[in-house]
């Protein structure tokens, strides 16, 4: 059920001129002030504030602007806001992801959820718990230590009657700001976040009832297609759209780069579009051949030092000249697919000047802008909703197919939805970047490191640090002129950066002779680190794994958004040298556990995909094209790919949660590359691993 | 009926649509008859997002023409629960929470409902042989067969299968 348009968008009008209560109806409202980026404890993203709405006829409404697409936000920022309010999870209406309604987000990226929004929304809604209580205090004419609040009821405490909140805020509407200090339960005395909870809305998920971007139908809607460049990174010089100027029912509209047809159904459109001659410059692009020296000498020019960093500790040269173990390997990475099983899509409706656009995003705000940018109107013109999204593993950040719509809808006169066929999504939205990650280790004769020189090409700052303690160290890396689209992908490069680090250190402990468990444990600087490592190999059964011809057993481990990680692959090669991952045990720490269900399966999938980029996906690609544009080309996790998966889940309610989502992924590829080399000898240095399922010959 | 008319049976109610002999069962079912819960996956029938029933047998609607489906009976995901009573395999999803996105649910309930039709006790590598066509891009694999096996022990205790 989505509620009534503002005048405008709340994150962009003052509190007092929002006009909550003719939306929302009578009642009261918490806000939590926006944040600016920065304070104590190094940086942290803005955040939008937060705010919760109690309404006069029961309802309870929070206001969350991060999007969920399969990750489990919702669920976790309902537990949330009923922790604070104390009533039941079912009692709160979650409002997610849509620009009128929820306060400003930077967008559902980075693990960012729990840590930024689900603590900005505790403080709101413990802000609006306080108030209720401040109401009935005065209501009763006792002390507000006297009260307590609970089941949506104030009461004295030891009564058993109390009154509703409802009552409570049905004289007079209420705007209250929270302070600076934060009235939020601490994680060891919360009820309700913690306890393992499904989905809410489960039941409209297996029934099919859930309404998904593309499932969004409007009266009138058409169809809409984008004529999109042959090569990545190709310019229109020029087309034709004269010849379809005047065909019934078909619109075609050119503005700028933009050339795309609204037609009554897909198929019409598609076919008008590749009716349009159109003209492009097609700058020369590197295959997979010349892919590794062309990433090497092609700094990217654009500014995405975001996504750089360096760091450098003594004298790491002069270290690794003395050192009496020198280990100098390049690892790789390949560019990979995000593949979410809905395929990006909008749907856009103008009523006179304002538009909205349904749109699977991770960036509802920032397409908001983008939206707003291109078709030249005013930000409060643009209301963006993210419906329930089937997945977006870091791969729906931009706005092209908003705006494609919005363009579209605004010739066509009609509601418009642009949704991509599979292809369109392999072929024009971006990959996770290819790396190549240089590294050179220093260390004395019983393993202990004294050099590390560590640097990757193209794929990203994330997890450059290691967390061993190594007194000389050099760290950093560049960004390439990629010659196919890439962006974010969950952990981003904390993946390639771990299965180099990973992958090094097993090669190490195999020369020095010292187990790779053991070694680590010696080394891990990182106490939480070093207590998921010693629960994953508790739990592996490490110390008294059995060997068996074929078998091997590998670990990695990993810190990355504050949660650490350590996973230990079994895996089997048979006399085909074909590979079967047997079992996949992972134990994981990411603070407080807002829900320990969602959690676990979290980490479940994460080890899935993981498996996915460790052993065969990778795009294709020649001349600026992919070769493998398809299910059936581009090979992705099925069911006969599962392993035995055990998780371990380590609960610090002590510690603000950290981000979850992303974390479990990385240290996958490195476990297993180290159980094949474990099992065969083989040590493999490129995912993926296998090109043929097969393990190569020992090297 | 005229010979440019498909007459089919969906969730037990009888329909008739255009017959053109390009269009796809799933093409009809989402955009002429407003069941959305088949869904598009990838066209080439691969991901098993746009499994239905079709007569009782699992089928890709999206590797389905319209005019293979005249006069015969179609079972989507929203004709498995009986009013408000979902059926065992829903139960088990819902219960489990065995999705994260939830895209691909749809497929594997009704891949799942098949599969424990013609066979109520299977072992896990019979479950995961018959969903090996659908595609969970989440991972979530682990905790669907959990949530077959499940429903295939209730089926195993209730009569008249799931």
């Amino acid at each position: 059920m989505e509620l009534a348009r503002p005048r405008r968008p709340w994150d962009r009008t003052p509190p007092a001129e929002r006009g909550y209560f003719e939306i929302l109806g009578p009642g009261l409202v918490a806000l939590l002030p926006p944040k600016k980026p920065g304070g104590a404890g190094g940086w942290s993203p803005p955040t939008g504030g937060a705010w919760v709405h109690v309404g006069a006829d029961g309802t309870i409404r929070a206001f969350s602007g991060k999007a969920e697409v399969g990750q489990g936000t919702r669920t976790a920022l309902t537990l949330i806001a009923a922790e604070e309010l104390r009533v039941a999870p079912s009692r709160v209406q979650l409002i997610m992801a849509d620009t009128d309604l929820c306060p400003w987000d930077m967008g559902t990226f980075g693990s960012r959820s729990m840590p930024d929004a689900a603590r900005s929304l505790a403080d709101a809604a413990a802000h609006a718990r306080v108030s209720l209580v401040a109401l009935a205090a005065q209501r009763f004419g006792r002390p507000p230590e006297d009260l307590e609040a609970s089941d949506g009821v104030v009461r004295v405490r030891g009564e058993t009657e109390g009154t509703a909140y409802a009552e409570l805020v049905n004289d007079r509407n209420r705007i209250e700001s929270a302070g600076r200090v934060s009235s939020a339960t601490p994680a060891t005395h919360w009820e309700r976040a913690g306890q393992p909870t499904v989905d809410l809305q489960a039941e409209d998920v297996v029934t099919g009832r859930r309404v998904y971007v593309s499932d969004v139908v409007l009266p009138g809607m058409r169809h809409g297609a984008v004529l999109q460049p042959p090569t990545f990174g190709a310019r229109l010089t020029r087309v034709e759209t004269e010849r379809l100027r005047d065909r019934p029912g078909v619109v075609v509209v050119h503005e700028g780069d933009f050339v795309g047809a609204a037609a009554a159904n897909p198929m019409m459109a598609r076919a008008a579009v590749a009716e349009l001659r159109a003209s492009w410059e097609t700058p020369p692009k590197p295959g997979e051949r010349e892919i590794e020296p062309y990433l090497r000498g092609h700094p990217s020019t654009d500014g995405d030092s975001w996504d750089t960093d360096e760091r450098t500790v003594g004298d790491v040269e002069s270290a690794f000249a003395r050192a009496p173990i020198r280990l100098e390997r390049t690892y790789r990475t390949a560019y990979i697919a995000h593949v979410p099983l809905e395929t990006h899509c909008a749907v856009a409706h103008w009523e006179g000047s304002r538009l909205t656009v349904w749109v699977g995003s991770q960036t509802p705000f920032r397409v908001r802008d983008e939206v707003a940018e291109a078709l030249e109107i005013a930000v409060e013109d643009v209301r963006v909703i993210v419906p329930p999204t089937g997945a977006g593993f870091g791969g729906k950040h931009g706005a092209d197919t908003a705006i494609a719509a919005a363009r579209l809808a605004r010739a066509a006169g009609h509601p418009v939805r642009v949704v991509f066929t599979r292809e369109e999504e392999f072929r024009y939205a971006y990959f996770r970047p290819m790396s190549l990650i240089d590294l050179r280790v220093g260390a004395e004769s019983d393993g202990r490191l004294t050099a590390w020189v560590f640097h990757n090409v193209n794929g990203g700052a994330s997890a450059l640090i290691p967390p061993y303690r190594v007194p000389n160290l050099k760290v950093d890396n560049t960004l390439s002129a990629s010659p196919l689209a890439q962006g974010p992908y969950r952990a981003l490069a904390a993946t390639s950066n771990n299965f180099a680090r990973e992958s090094a250190i097993d090669e190490l402990t195999r020369i020095v002779g010292v187990d790779p468990v053991a070694f680590r444990r010696a080394y891990i600087e990182d106490e939480r680190l070093g207590t998921v490592l010693a629960r994953a190999a508790e739990r592996a059964g490490w110390t008294g794994r059995t060997r068996h011809p074929g078998k091997g057993f590998g670990v990695a481990v990993g810190l990355e958004k504050d949660s650490r990680v350590a996973t230990i692959a079994e895996v089997t090669v048979d006399p085909d040298r074909r590979l079967r991952v047997d079992r996949l045990v992972t134990a994981f720490e990411a603070g407080a556990i807002v829900n320990p269900d969602n959690l676990r399966s979290q980490v479940e999938g994460a080890s899935v995909m993981g498996l996915g980029g460790a052993l065969f996906e990778s795009i294709r690609f020649e001349d600026g094209v992919v070769q493998n544009p398809g299910l059936s080309r581009y090979r992705v996790p099925r069911f006969s790919d599962l392993p035995t998966l055990e998780v371990e889940l380590i609960d610090r309610p002590d510690l603000p949660s950290s981000g979850a989502g992303e974390t479990p992924i990385i240290a996958v590829a490195p476990a297993v590359a180290n159980a094949i080399f474990d099992a065969t000898g083989c040590r493999l240095r490129s995912l993926p691993l296998l090109s043929d399922g097969r393990v190569p010959g020992p090297s | 009926m005229t010979a440019s008319e498909i007459r089919l049976t969906v969730n037990g109610r009888a329909h008739s649509v255009r017959r053109s002999p390009d269009r796809s069962l799933l093409v009809v079912l989402r955009s002429e008859l407003g069941l959305t819960g088949a869904k598009f996956g990838c066209g080439e029938g691969e991901c098993g997002a746009c499994t239905v029933l079709l007569e009782g047998n699992p089928a890709r609607a999206c590797q389905v023409l319209i005019a293979e489906v005249d006069g015969r009976d179609v079972t989507t995901v929203e004709g498995l629960a009986t009013g408000d009573h979902l059926n065992l395999v829903q139960q088990a999803f819902a219960e489990l929470g065995a999705f994260q996105c939830g895209y691909c649910t749809p497929g594997m309930v009704v891949r799942a409902t098949a599969l424990l039709r013609t066979n109520p006790s299977p072992t896990d590598p019979e479950i995961r042989a018959a969903l090996e066509g659908n595609i969970c891009r989440c991972g979530g694999y682990a905790r669907i067969v959990r949530a077959v096996e499940r429903a295939a022990q209730r089926t195993r205790e209730a009569p008249g299968g799931p």
